[in-house]
């Protein structure tokens, strides 16, 4: 799934991130568990998540996961952005639930991790 | 070549900058993505325990042609029973950390699962050196 199409189901706001043909992305991973996502062996996958703290970029750019979105109106924080940009962590922010944005891209063709 | 950094106790907002420096570095020796991320997930989750767990401590990365050795050195406080420290689930991780989305008691599993050579020596009062060799061809 293109960045685009994951901004428009979700309403999203892209934070960092410019070329929206660049990222085609086939699998989504929903956790608020660093510890969990880095058991992945999947790569270059959508992160759903509620948590917001720049560990969480670090272990997006350690996990290699291109894509993460926000839920739930959580908003990055400067240091986040900054890093994001640093390490090349496109980041998105949607008003959706975790639930509902999961939901929705499922719905649409995104495939789970497991 | 040889790499070295200070950890500093309880700094998240540096914890994961040695990780990703040696990430840096292996993707210039043009090693494979794969073993690239076993081997930065294992140094990440090292670093990570590090920062929430010990009194501060370092990582050594030495590489050479055909292998990573990864060497990471505490302060303290020790572990007492390493073996059920290794058992997953098993955590003694702080609110604060599990707020940040680790403490899950799947670090040094994690770190076993990702690396082809683990030691883990430790002394109570004394530290814990935790070391890893990965083979950068697969």
């Amino acid at each position: 799934m293109k960045l685009a199409d994951i901004i428009r189901h979700t309403e999203a706001n892209l934070v960092v991130g410019s070329d929206l043909d660049q990222h085609d992305l086939k699998k989504a991973f929903s956790s608020d568990l660093m510890s969990d996502v880095l058991t992945l062996d999947t790569e270059n996958i959508l992160l759903i998540t509620g948590l917001t703290n720049p560990q969480l970029i670090r272990t997006a750019e350690i996990a290699d996961i291109e894509v993460v979105l926000l839920a739930r109106n959580k908003k990055a924080s400067a240091e986040m952005i900054e890093l994001a940009r640093e390490v090349g962590v496109v980041l998105l922010e949607t008003p959706y639930s975790i639930y509902r944005a999961s939901g929705i891209l499922y719905k649409n063709g995104l495939e789970p991790v497991y | 070549m040889k790499l070295e950094f200070d950890i500093a106790s309880g700094d998240f907002s540096q914890a994961g900058q040695a990780s990703s420096r040696i990430k840096k570095v292996l993707k210039q020796l043009q090693v494979d993505p794969k073993v690239i991320k076993r081997i930065v997930v294992a140094v990440y989750e090292a670093e990570v325990n590090v920062v929430a767990h010990s009194l501060g401590g370092q990582i050594i990365a030495e590489f050479s042609n055909e292998y990573v050795e990864i060497t990471v050195q505490d302060c303290g406080p020790g572990i007492a029973d390493i073996g059920q420290a290794m058992t997953e689930g098993y955590s003694t991780a702080s609110k604060k950390v599990r707020d940040m989305g680790f403490g899950a008691g799947m670090g040094l599993p994690n770190i076993k699962r990702n690396t082809d050579e683990l030691s883990i020596e430790s002394t109570v009062g004394k530290g814990t050196c935790l070391k890893f060799k990965n083979n950068l061809n697969g």
